[in-house]
C-alpha cells in the first residue's frame, strides 16, 4: 500500500504552491487559495449590493405610505432580491469560506486551483445569466418559481450551472482536506472551525443535488420537452434545495462564530466533543427540511408532516440550542481568562464591542437565536404553521435567520479576512464600527415588524394591501399599517448599514493600505492571558459560567412562552379538522 | 482554540462539562415536548388541517364549483356580479382560485360544520382567511377537503398569499357568517 502510494506519488506532478507566511497567525498561506478566496468574496459583494438594493426598493414598496415601485417592477425586483441574496451573495461567501477553512486553517496547498476558477466562472456566467432573465421580465416566478408558473428557460439554466460551479467548489475543499491529511499539514484532528465547515459541504452536496433533482427537469419543462410538472411534487424537492441551502448557512455562520470568537478574544471550545456533535446533527437531522414548508399542503399526511418537520426529537434544534450556550460559553470562559472576571456580565460588558467582527459575531448569535430560531420553530410546528403559512411572518422569520443571522456573521467575519487574507486595513474604521449596529438593529427591526405584521395577516410578496384594485375589498387593521411602515424605516437603516459595509469593503481593497508585516493591526493570540491557556483542551480549571447560565436560560423562558402562546392563539381560530 | 488543531486528538474521548450536559438534555427534553405537543394536540385540539384531498382535472373542480353555485345562489355581489352562495347547513361547499378571484362568495352560518372543497383551477394561489389568519396553499389539480366551522358571525375577507402573477394583488374573496336560522 505504502509502496504503490509511494510509486504513484512520485509519478504524479504536484502543484508546486506558493506560500506566505501570515505574520499574525503564523499559518502558511497558499497564494493560489488566496486569490480564489479574493475572488468569491469580492463577487459576494457585488451580489450583495445588488440584491441588497433590490431587498430596500421592496420594503418602500411593501411601505404604504410610499408605495415606491409600479406592481409589475415590484414583483420583478422581488425575485431579483430572493436570487441575489439569498444564494449568490451567501454561496460565494461560502465557497470563500471552505477554501479558507481548508487550505489556510489546515495550512496546505489548495487542490486544483485551476478547476476552482473554473466553478468560479461558472457560478459567475449562472449568476448573471439568471439575473439577465430576471430583468428581462419574463421571469417574475418569485424565487422559489412554483410551476404551473413558468420562467424563460435561461432562467433555470442559469440557476444551474451557478450550481454546478458551487459544486465544483466544495468538491476542491474536500480534495483539499485529503491533501492536507496525506501531506500531513497539520497535527492530529482538524480544527473545530474546518470541522464546521465540512458539515456545511456535506449538506452542501445534498442541497446541489435536490436542487438538480427539480431544475433539470424544469428546464426541460420550460423548452418544451417534458409536458407537465406536478407542483407538489416540484415543492417537495425543491424546498430539498431551498431549506437545506439554509442549513449549510447555519453550518457556515456557526463555524464563523466560533473562528470569530477565537481569534477577537482567544476563546476556545468549552469541549470539542460537545461542540462537534453539535455539528453532526446538522448532517444527520437538517437536510431533509423541506417538510416546514409543506404543512399546511394538500394530499401529505399530518403523520408525515409531524415527523418529518421535527424527526420525532427536534435533534437539530437541539444542534443549534447546543451551539447557543457553547459559543458564548467558550466567550465567557475566554473573557474570565483575559482578566473580565467580575459579577455574572463582566466579561460581556468590557468585550470587544468597537471591534466590528465581535460586535457583529454577538449581534448576529443573539438575534439568529431569540429571533430567527423561535420564530422558526413556533413556524415549523404542523398546526401553528396553518396561523402563518404565506404571511409577512415567513419572510420576517428568515429575515431573522439569513440576514441577521447569516449576513452579519459574514459581514462581521469580512473585517478578519480584509487585514489576513487581502491584507489590507480597515479603511473608514469608525464607520466600520458602526456598521454592525445599524446593519442589525436594522435586520432586527425588519423582522420584527414583518413578523408583526404577518400575525396580522398581511401576506407575502404582495404589492398592495389596500387591496385597492380587488373586486372585493378588504380592510386591514390600523396595526397592519403601522407595522409595515416600521418596516420600511428599518430596511432603510440595515440598507443604509449594509451600504457602509459594501463601501468599507471596497474601498480597503482597493485603496486600503497594505498590511505592514512589521506593525502588526491584529494581535494574535489576542492577549497574553488567552495566549497562556491555548494548547489546554475543555474548560477544565476555567471558571464556571454565570453569565452564560443566565443568558441561555432567559432565551428557554422566552422560547417556552413564545411556543405555548402560539398555542393559545391557534386555539381561538374557527374549529377545523 | 476553534481555529488550530484539538489539543487532544481523541477529542471524543473528552469529558463533559456539567453545564454542557445540563443544557443538552434540558433542549432535549424540551425537542421531546414540542413534537409530543404536536401529537397531543391531534388528540385534544380542535385546529387540525385535514389530511382529505383528491386529484382532479381542474375542469372537473370547476365543473362542481359552478354547479354548487348555480343551485344555492341567493343574490349577486359587487361590480363583477359574483354569485353569493348560501348552502344548507352541513353540506359540502365549494371554492375555487383563479386568476384572479376567489369563487364564489359564500353564506355560512354560525356553529354549522361545512365540507369545504378548495383546489385551483390555474396556478398556486394561497387561501388566506382574514381577520382571523387561517392559511392554506391550494394546488391546481389537488382537491383538499376539510371541515369547517366557523364560531362567530361577520364578514370574513379572502386574500391570496401566493404570488400568482400581476394580478395577485387583486385577488380576494369573501365569506359571510350569519346566525343560525331557526328551522
Amino acid at each position: 500500500m505504502t509502496a504503490v502510494d509511494a510509486a504513484t506519488g512520485g509519478a504524479r506532478a504536484v502543484r508546486r504552491a506558493d506560500f506566505r507566511n501570515c505574520p499574525f497567525t503564523g499559518l502558511k498561506v497558499d497564494l493560489a487559495a488566496q486569490r480564489l478566496i479574493i475572488a468569491n468574496a469580492v463577487a459576494a459583494v457585488i451580489f450583495l449590493a445588488v440584491g441588497g438594493l433590490f431587498g430596500l426598493l421592496v420594503a418602500l414598496t411593501r411601505w404604504p405610505a410610499v408605495h415606491l415601485l409600479p406592481a409589475e417592477w415590484f414583483y420583478l425586483v422581488l425575485t431579483g432580491h430572493g436570487a441575489n441574496v439569498l444564494l449568490f451573495w451567501i454561496i460565494f461567501f461560502e465557497i470563500a469560506i471552505l477554501y479558507f477553512a481548508s487550505a489556510i486553517l489546515l495550512n496546505s496547498r489548495l487542490a486544483t486551483p485551476k478547476l476552482g476558477w473554473l466553478g468560479f466562472l461558472l457560478m459567475v456566467a449562472g449568476a448573471a445569466m439568471a439575473n439577465v432573465a430576471v430583468l428581462q421580465g419574463d421571469s417574475t416566478v418569485m424565487f422559489t418559481s412554483y410551476p404551473p408558473m413558468k420562467a424563460a428557460p435561461h432562467f433555470y439554466l442559469g440557476l444551474i450551472l451557478f450550481a454546478v460551479g458551487a459544486l465544483v467548489g466544495v468538491g476542491i475543499f474536500f480534495a483539499t482536506l485529503v491533501i492536507a491529511k496525506e501531506e500531513r499539514t497539520y497535527e492530529g484532528s482538524v480544527p473545530l472551525v474546518t470541522f464546521g465547515a465540512l458539515t456545511a459541504a456535506i449538506i452542501a452536496v445534498y442541497t446541489i443535488a435536490s436542487g438538480a433533482v427539480i431544475l433539470i427537469p424544469t428546464f426541460m419543462w420550460s423548452i418544451g420537452l417534458i409536458g407537465y410538472i406536478d407542483p407538489l411534487m416540484y415543492k417537495v424537492v425543491w424546498w430539498g434545495m431551498g431549506h437545506s441551502s439554509q442549513q449549510i448557512n447555519v453550518s457556515a455562520h456557526v463555524s464563523l462564530w466560533y473562528a470569530i470568537a477565537a481569534l477577537t478574544v482567544g476563546a476556545q471550545p468549552l469541549s470539542e466533543k460537545v461542540s462537534r456533535t453539535a455539528f453532526l446533527l446538522y448532517i444527520l437531522f437538517l437536510q431533509l427540511a423541506s417538510a416546514h414548508h409543506l404543512l399546511v399542503e394538500p394530499g401529505i399526511s399530518s403523520e408525515w408532516k409531524v415527523f418529518n418537520t421535527s424527526y420525532a426529537m427536534y435533534l437539530a434544534v437541539l444542534g443549534s440550542m447546543i451551539h447557543g450556550l457553547t459559543v458564548p460559553g467558550a466567550i465567557e470562559a475566554a473573557q474570565r481568562r483575559n482578566g473580565f472576571a467580575k459579577g455574572a456580565f463582566e466579561w460581556l460588558r468590557k468585550a470587544p464591542w468597537g471591534n466590528p467582527a465581535f460586535s457583529g459575531m454577538f449581534l448576529s448569535l443573539v438575534m439568529f437565536g431569540f429571533i430567527g430560531g423561535i420564530s422558526g420553530v413556533v413556524l415549523g410546528t404542523e398546526q401553528i404553521n396553518l396561523l402563518m403559512h404565506n404571511t409577512l411572518y415567513v419572510p420576517g422569520h428568515f429575515h431573522g435567520t439569513v440576514v441577521a443571522g447569516t449576513t452579519l456573521a459574514f459581514m462581521a467575519a469580512t473585517y478578519l479576512v480584509l487585514p489576513l487574507v487581502f491584507q489590507r486595513e480597515v479603511v473608514f474604521p469608525r464607520l466600520a464600527k458602526i456598521q454592525p449596529y445599524l446593519f442589525g438593529i436594522g435586520a432586527a427591526g425588519i423582522s420584527l415588524f414583518m413578523m408583526g405584521a404577518g400575525t396580522l395577516g398581511v401576506p407575502r410578496r404582495h404589492w398592495d394591501m389596500t387591496l385597492a384594485d380587488a373586486p372585493i375589498p378588504y380592510e386591514f387593521s390600523a396595526a397592519a399599517y403601522l407595522m409595515m411602515g416600521l418596516n420600511g424605516m428599518f430596511a432603510i437603516l440595515a440598507a443604509l448599514g449594509g451600504i457602509i459595509y459594501v463601501v468599507v469593503v471596497v474601498a480597503s481593497v482597493l485603496a486600503g493600505k497594505k498590511v505592514d508585516a512589521a506593525r502588526p493591526v491584529w494581535q494574535f493570540p489576542v492577549t497574553s492571558a488567552a495566549a497562556g491557556n491555548v494548547g489546554k483542551y475543555g474548560s477544565h480549571g476555567t471558571v464556571k459560567l454565570p453569565g452564560t447560565i443566565i443568558l441561555v436560560g432567559v432565551f428557554f423562558v422566552a422560547f417556552m412562552l413564545y411556543y405555548y402562546v402560539n398555542w393559545k392563539y391557534l386555539s381561538a381560530v374557527w374549529p377545523l379538522r | 482554540m476553534a481555529v488550530t488543531p484539538p489539543a487532544q486528538r481523541i477529542w471524543w474521548k473528552e469529558p463533559i462539562e456539567r453545564v454542557e450536559l445540563i443544557w443538552t438534555v434540558l433542549a432535549f427534553l424540551w425537542g421531546l415536548t414540542m413534537f409530543a405537543t404536536m401529537i397531543v394536540w391531534h388528540v385534544v385540539g380542535k385546529q387540525n388541517l385535514a389530511n382529505e384531498a383528491y386529484r382532479i382535472a381542474p375542469a372537473t373542480f370547476m365543473e362542481r364549483t359552478e354547479a354548487f353555485a348555480k343551485k344555492y345562489k341567493v343574490r349577486e355581489e359587487g361590480k363583477s356580479g359574483i354569485p353569493v352562495v348560501r348552502p344548507p347547513a352541513g353540506q359540502d361547499i365549494y371554492m375555487l382560485g383563479r386568476l384572479w378571484e376567489w369563487w364564489p362568495v359564500l353564506e355560512l352560518e354560525k356553529g354549522q360544520s361545512y365540507r369545504l372543497h378548495l383546489s385551483s383551477v390555474d396556478w398556486q394561489h394561497g387561501f388566506s382567511l382574514l381577520p382571523i389568519n387561517i392559511n392554506i396553499q391550494v394546488h391546481p389539480g389537488y382537491e383538499h377537503v376539510l371541515t369547517i366551522t366557523p364560531d362567530q358571525t361577520g364578514q370574513y375577507g379572502i386574500v391570496c398569499n401566493e404570488y400568482c402573477g400581476i394580478g395577485h394583488h387583486q385577488m380576494t374573496g369573501k365569506i359571510y357568517v350569519v346566525e343560525r336560522q331557526s328551522q
